[in-house]
């Protein structure tokens, strides 16, 4: 009997841990140190300047080109590209969306290109950048140049591009709607909260946003776990599943509410929540996300299995380039003017934030989540360090540290688990 | 003048599992050219590799005297330096250096720590010259012909003061010519005194140039036949070879075998980096639902570049010829027309050009059949999981569970992994190249079940194998190709693994 409780102990322990297997050390790793940095700065910045409600809105507006620029690199490293071009396209994309609101009505000699409303602008402007991608993929898929190579080219030439567009000017003001999208919120006035009787001192909608993003959240996670458990998946830990879940609800929920206490939610975060979402489904349960995972993990195999790997590489680029441009439009909106040195250096962040998530340098790993964490890394760090008055030579010496450690920890965490 | 330059003694290699060199014995006279022969997997490279140091002393039982003195090479450096030298048959030339800058490779001629260009010139030339090399010794050796590549390794291994020089598989890439070119060579460094290992299945020309002839089977030496002597020929040497008793390692076979599903005609393919070579020529082979047909040739017959081109053209250039399926016309130019016409092909190399080996198993079997797990767009991992959890019952994938990374899985459980990967794909001809290469007897054995109930179930299956014994085992029918012509097809109730021997090293007629 006594042997049959220790066995069935024992073989209890053995399931726990082949359970823990199944939780994401690396995936929950960097969300943890993010936890962790939050709590840091929340103690040493002078009077918790980095968790007021303002502070928190500047930095999902702070970070949210980069983040969108992030979307698109992490699907591009899983295949086993880089594009170093991103950031100067957004300039020259900030740059086009100039000429398409703006120009027509404060410069003479452009007045037979009708000036365009705010949202032809954007649309506009995202089309010109998927053409750019158009060219880029080009190169890299049909003609078989690098993409380190061609995107390389790409940062000269678009930021030559920006140059020539601005003719060394800057373009602005840009109209209030078209600023929104970098700097407004969502219901400023409050009319709703007013509406449902809420205290003034808080955003009726942003309140009501983060309540239905919770509750969003919730029954997604519910929902993919009941599927899993119906077919004999296996799944988390059903402690751990509800611990994480209502870890995660609370922070949305704190966060909500901190923004709520602010402006409201800011039109930035919904664009990128909208990203993260629609992008985290494309590359889990879309055939052209599967194909991305295969074609970086092993490109002959991809190849053997029929997969049209120049398609899917064309498309990555065209994708890019319309992410980057999104990114330039946030970037010009917020500062409210199209101006040729815009998204210097970006690129090397996105890349940053795409590794320090947990990418691989040589593909086929990546998570979009995981690159939003890691951007967020970066973003929270920068901002704590300004707050703490900490010098910009300290700080680039930092974030090189920072990034290096990452990808350290990760090749190391590897090597462990072989 | 009976003095042995090497004698190797008692030689054990074992790998896990697998008893590569059982009890060698080799025994090689001074200024002899000594032919090794044997069927791939037999031992041969092993032998080689434990002689030139790559597996260095210590890792093998047993010992080798060379020049009158027990050697324990730890490297290639070591035994380069004792004069033996070996010439693989992926020749190791840097194609962007120049034939003078090969030949002197790692071994530079220096003069105050520089490189001696004009003297580097000049010892080339002598070299080039003592075998026959006509070009200047400051061409690349890209743009020259392989058959002055191996003279180009030959005058690299001349530099090192080679007394002892290993040829593998030397004249399995030349055409004719040069073939005859480089045995003249040979049997001029024979009368010069140098000693040679030739390691070859071309058997006419083993009978006409060596001395002696080892044969190689299943990690044992069977005889030394001396070619005079003994007036041995091909045949004599094919028995040595494949005489070996057949005992049950196969599953029965009791086949069902339909209506022809797959006929291929007049099927040619060129070299894709040297569009002149005919790789595969001409070749007319059918396959009918049911049946197992096996391809069997040595290495670099075609075998490969056949099945890969069939295969969406994904190999080669130039490739012409017709493919009917169920009497269909079908186009095969790219990878998922094939797949689409109902052909699928399992690699040869699976980690390299088969799995994703940092995804799970779940993922490596749904990816080339993705589209069938589409529901309103998206992909329903709910029910790839179910598929892979019923491949791994039904095929025995011993993990623990679907999703289970690949790269962590045995050779076996790997293999079977591809194997599910095609079997979804729901195909009409299946092509298999090397099912159970690597993979120990247990799995194989699998493996032939497996290839068994395909066929039971009306599929028509081409097995590609190095090992004849396990196509003779498990095939209805056999094509033999060589120099990428099918020389023989034999059905099972006529099969003798020396008639498919003697068709496997057919030659092209010299005109």
């Amino acid at each position: 009997m006594s042997t049959n409780t220790t066995e069935k102990a024992l073989s209890g322990m053995d399931s726990l841990r082949k359970r823990l297997e199944g939780v994401n050390l690396r995936q929950n790793g960097i969300f943890i140190a993010l936890l962790g940095l939050v709590a840091f700065f929340a103690i040493t910045t002078p009077g918790s300047a980095s968790t007021t409600p303002d502070n928190w809105s500047n930095l999902v507006v702070q970070n949210g080109y980069i983040l969108v620029l992030a979307i698109g690199m992490v699907m591009i490293i899983i295949a086993g590209h880089i594009d170093l071009s991103v950031g100067s396209l957004a300039a020259f994309i900030g740059a086009v969306s100039g000429i398409l609101a703006v120009r027509p009505l404060e410069q003479e000699g452009w007045d037979w290109l009708p000036a365009l409303p705010w949202w032809a602008a954007i649309v506009g402007a995202i089309l010109v950048g998927a053409l750019v991608g158009v060219w880029q993929g080009f190169w890299v898929a049909y003609v078989g140049i690098p993409a380190f190579i061609v995107t390389l080219a790409g940062m000269l030439l678009f930021r030559g591009l920006a140059l020539m567009t601005l003719q060394n000017t800057n373009i602005g003001p840009f109209p209030d709607e078209f600023r929104a999208i970098g700097n407004g919120f969502v219901d400023r006035e409050n009319a709703i909260g007013t509406a449902l009787g809420l205290p003034a001192q808080y955003n009726g909608t942003a309140l009501v946003l983060t309540a239905v993003g919770i509750v969003a959240l919730l029954w997604q996670a519910l929902q993919v776990r009941r599927g899993r458990v119906k077919y004999g998946q296996p799944v988390e830990p059903r402690v751990w599943f509800f611990i994480k879940n209502i870890l995660l609800a609370v922070m949305v929920a704190y966060v909500g509410f901190e923004l709520a206490q602010s402006s409201g939610i800011p039109i930035t975060l919904i664009v990128l929540v909208v990203l993260i979402v629609v992008y985290s489904i494309v590359m889990n349960k879309t055939t052209f996300g599967r194909h991305i995972y295969a074609i970086g993990g092993n490109l002959h195999a991809a190849v053997l299995s029929g997969i049209n790997v120049r398609r899917v590489n064309f498309w990555l680029f065209v994708n890019m380039g319309a992410l980057a441009a999104l990114s330039g439009i946030l970037i010009t909106a917020r500062m409210n003017s199209a101006v040729p040195k815009a998204g210097d250096g970006f690129e090397l962040d996105a890349i940053s934030s795409v590794f320090i998530g947990g990418a691989a340098v040589q593909g086929g790993v990546g998570t979009v989540t995981g690159s939003m964490v890691g951007g967020m890394i970066q973003g929270v760090l920068a901002n704590g360090m300004n707050l703490n008055s900490v010098g910009i030579d300290a700080q680039m010496t930092i974030k090189g540290l920072v990034l290096l450690l990452a990808v350290a920890f990760d090749v190391w965490s590897k090597r462990r688990g072989k | 003048m009976a003095e042995n330059i090497l004698e190797m003694r008692s030689i054990t290699k074992t790998f896990p599992g697998v008893v590569a060199l059982d009890n060698v014995t080799l025994q090689v006279e001074r200024g002899e050219i000594h032919a090794i022969c044997g069927e791939n997997g037999a031992g041969k490279s092993t032998l080689m590799k434990v002689l030139s140091g790559v597996y260095p002393h210590g890792t093998y039982d047993g010992e080798i005297v060379y020049d009158n003195e027990t050697v324990s090479f730890k490297n290639i450096r070591d035994s380069e330096h004792k004069g033996i030298v070996i010439i693989h048959q992926e020749l190791a030339l840097s194609p962007h250096l120049s034939i003078a800058e090969n030949i002197f490779l790692n071994n530079e001629i220096t003069k105050f720590g520089l490189v001696d260009w004009n003297k580097t010139g000049q010892e080339a030339q002598i070299l080039m010259a003592k075998v026959g090399l006509d070009e200047s010794p400051n061409t690349k050796t890209k743009d020259i012909g392989v058959g002055k590549q191996q003279l180009v390794e030959i005058a690299k291994a001349l530099s090192k003061r080679v007394k002892l020089l290993i040829l593998d598989e030397p004249t399995a890439a030349l055409n004719d010519t040069d073939s005859e070119h480089l045995l003249d060579l040979l049997r001029q460094l024979r009368s010069q005194g140098m000693t040679c290992i030739i390691i070859s299945h071309k058997l006419n020309e083993i009978a006409e140039i060596a001395d002696k002839t080892t044969i190689i089977r299943d990690g044992k030496v069977i005889e030394t036949l001396d070619m005079k002597k003994d007036k041995v020929d091909q045949e004599r040497i094919i028995k040595g070879m494949v005489g070996r008793e057949m005992n049950n390692r196969y599953p029965e076979r009791k086949p069902q075998i339909g209506n022809e599903i797959l006929r291929v005609e007049n099927w040619t393919v060129h070299h894709p980096d040297d569009v002149n070579r005919v790789v595969v020529d001409n070749v007319n082979i059918n396959v009918k639902a049911g049946e197992i047909v096996g391809l069997a040739g040595i290495m670099g017959a075609g075998r490969t570049e056949f099945a890969r081109s069939l295969f969406g053209h994904s190999w080669g250039s130039r490739i012409s010829g017709n493919v009917h399926i169920k009497g269909q016309h079908v186009n095969v130019k790219t990878i998922r027309q094939a797949i689409d016409a109902g052909i699928a092909y399992a690699t040869e190399d699976r980690k390299k050009f088969g799995l994703n080996l940092i995804d799970d198993i779940k993922r490596n079997i749904s990816i080339a059949s993705l589209d069938h797990f589409v529901k309103f767009g998206l992909v329903d991992d709910n029910e790839e999981y179910k598929v892979a959890s019923e491949y791994r019952k039904s095929m025995n994938i011993k993990a623990p569970s679907p999703l289970s990374i690949v790269g962590k899985l045995s050779g076996g459980n790997q293999q079977k992994v591809v194997l599910s990967q095609w079997i979804n794909v729901n195909p009409e001809v299946l092509i298999l190249d090397e099912p159970t290469r690597g993979i120990d007897v247990g799995a194989k054995y699998e493996i032939y079940n497996i290839i068994q109930e395909l066929a039971a179930q009306g599929k028509a299956v081409i097995v590609i194998s190095s090992e004849l014994p396990e196509l003779l085992g498990i095939c209805d029918r056999i094509y033999a190709i060589a120099e990428g012509r099918i020389t023989g097809e034999v059905l099972r109730k006529d099969f003798a693994p020396e008639l498919l021997m003697k068709y496997m090293t057919k030659e092209k007629e010299k005109n």
